[in-house]
């Protein structure tokens, strides 16, 4: 009950956000127009990916069955569980955005903490068309020691991070 | 940019045909996950346009001209309170080794603002909760730091 209140919050917010800007655009405030001109830069982002990622979370939901899950990103699978992990990171358009919510699903359908640490950590710092750009701008060498560092470190310290939530014994809340 | 819609429309075809039940039934789940956080998004949005006002100029102000490891520090930080599209990060960052910037601060930079998320927190939380949103970023923060100093070493400015 609580959630969907605090959904309606943010709404209201957004409604009151909303009329700043376009108030601002009518008075030529400056300040506002910046503000106005983010946002569209963020919001085009969030249109062009957020409803379909969204349709293939569902779709996934109903296809993809909880044993394969196990299998792959579950106890039942060793170290490849990190593989898949950052192949999975590595080919996920929409960055963390969409990443919280896939990251979320796969526990839920019995993924480990750390294969989705490991996915959610990598899916931020290897996708692949951002790599590509950093590479042309700052130099492969730069991106080859990025991820080359970053790989071994995000695969430990989800394992240090999964062992500590199983002894505490979390919960992941559930957004349905 | 509508790469993903394509994807999409062609999955929900495929999947139509295979089992209309189950496609409704996805469909479903998808708009009830999407609905529910729609709201946490619009207000993430609201608090990214404002940081965005923190100018270029600004970034290349306080990372430029530092002793190394101040800004070392000052990339950690400031790229963990902001949050940029790639787009507009990477030219940036590019503007900051032309200008003589030392490559561990432009790493530790970019790999916090991918890393470290103060301002993503709102959504994150809706699906990790609290307390895993918080280690995972404190672990984020600390993994930047151990790849900015080891592009410092491998780049030769940070002897040792």
């Amino acid at each position: 009950m609580a959630k969907k209140k605090n959904n309606k919050v943010n709404y209201y917010i957004f409604a009151v956000f909303a009329a700043f800007i376009a108030g601002s655009y009518f008075l030529n405030f400056n300040l506002g127009e910046k503000i106005g001109a983010n946002f569209m830069i963020f919001a085009r982002d969030m249109v062009s990916i957020l409803p379909p990622a969204f349709i293939l979370i569902g779709l996934f939901d109903v296809w993809v069955s909880r044993e394969s899950i196990e299998n792959n990103f579950g106890h039942t699978s060793g170290f490849k569980k990190y593989i898949y992990a950052i192949l999975l990171a590595a080919t996920t358009v929409g960055g963390t955005f969409v990443a919280f919510p896939v990251a979320n699903t796969l526990y839920h359908k019995g993924a480990n903490y750390s294969s989705i640490f490991t996915y959610v950590t990598a899916a931020s710092l290897v996708m692949i068309p951002m790599s590509i750009m950093e590479a042309s701008i700052l130099g492969i060498k730069f991106t080859a020691i990025r991820i080359g560092v970053s790989l071994p470190l995000v695969i430990i310290s989800s394992i240090l991070l999964g062992n500590f939530f199983n002894k505490i014994n979390y919960k992941i809340p559930k957004a349905e | 940019m509508y790469t993903l819609y394509y994807i999409a429309g062609i999955a929900v075809l495929i999947s139509f045909f295979a089992d209309r039940q189950k496609t409704v039934q996805g469909l479903k789940i998808g708009w009830k996950k999407f609905s529910k956080i729609l709201g946490t998004y619009l207000k993430l949005l609201i608090i990214l346009s404002f940081i965005l006002l923190i100018s270029d100029q600004f970034i290349i102000n306080y990372l430029g001209g530092q002793a190394p490891f101040v800004g070392l520090i000052m990339g950690l930080i400031i790229g963990s309170i902001t949050m940029m599209p790639g787009f507009i990060a990477y030219p940036l960052a590019g503007i900051l080794v032309s200008r003589g910037v030392n490559y561990m601060v432009v790493a530790a930079f970019i790999t916090t603002l991918m890393l470290v998320g103060v301002a993503t927190y709102p959504v994150e939380k809706e699906y990790f909760g609290i307390k895993a949103t918080v280690w995972r970023n404190i672990a984020g923060f600390i993994i930047s730091a151990i790849i900015a100093v080891a592009t410092g070493i491998l780049y030769g400015e940070v002897l040792i």
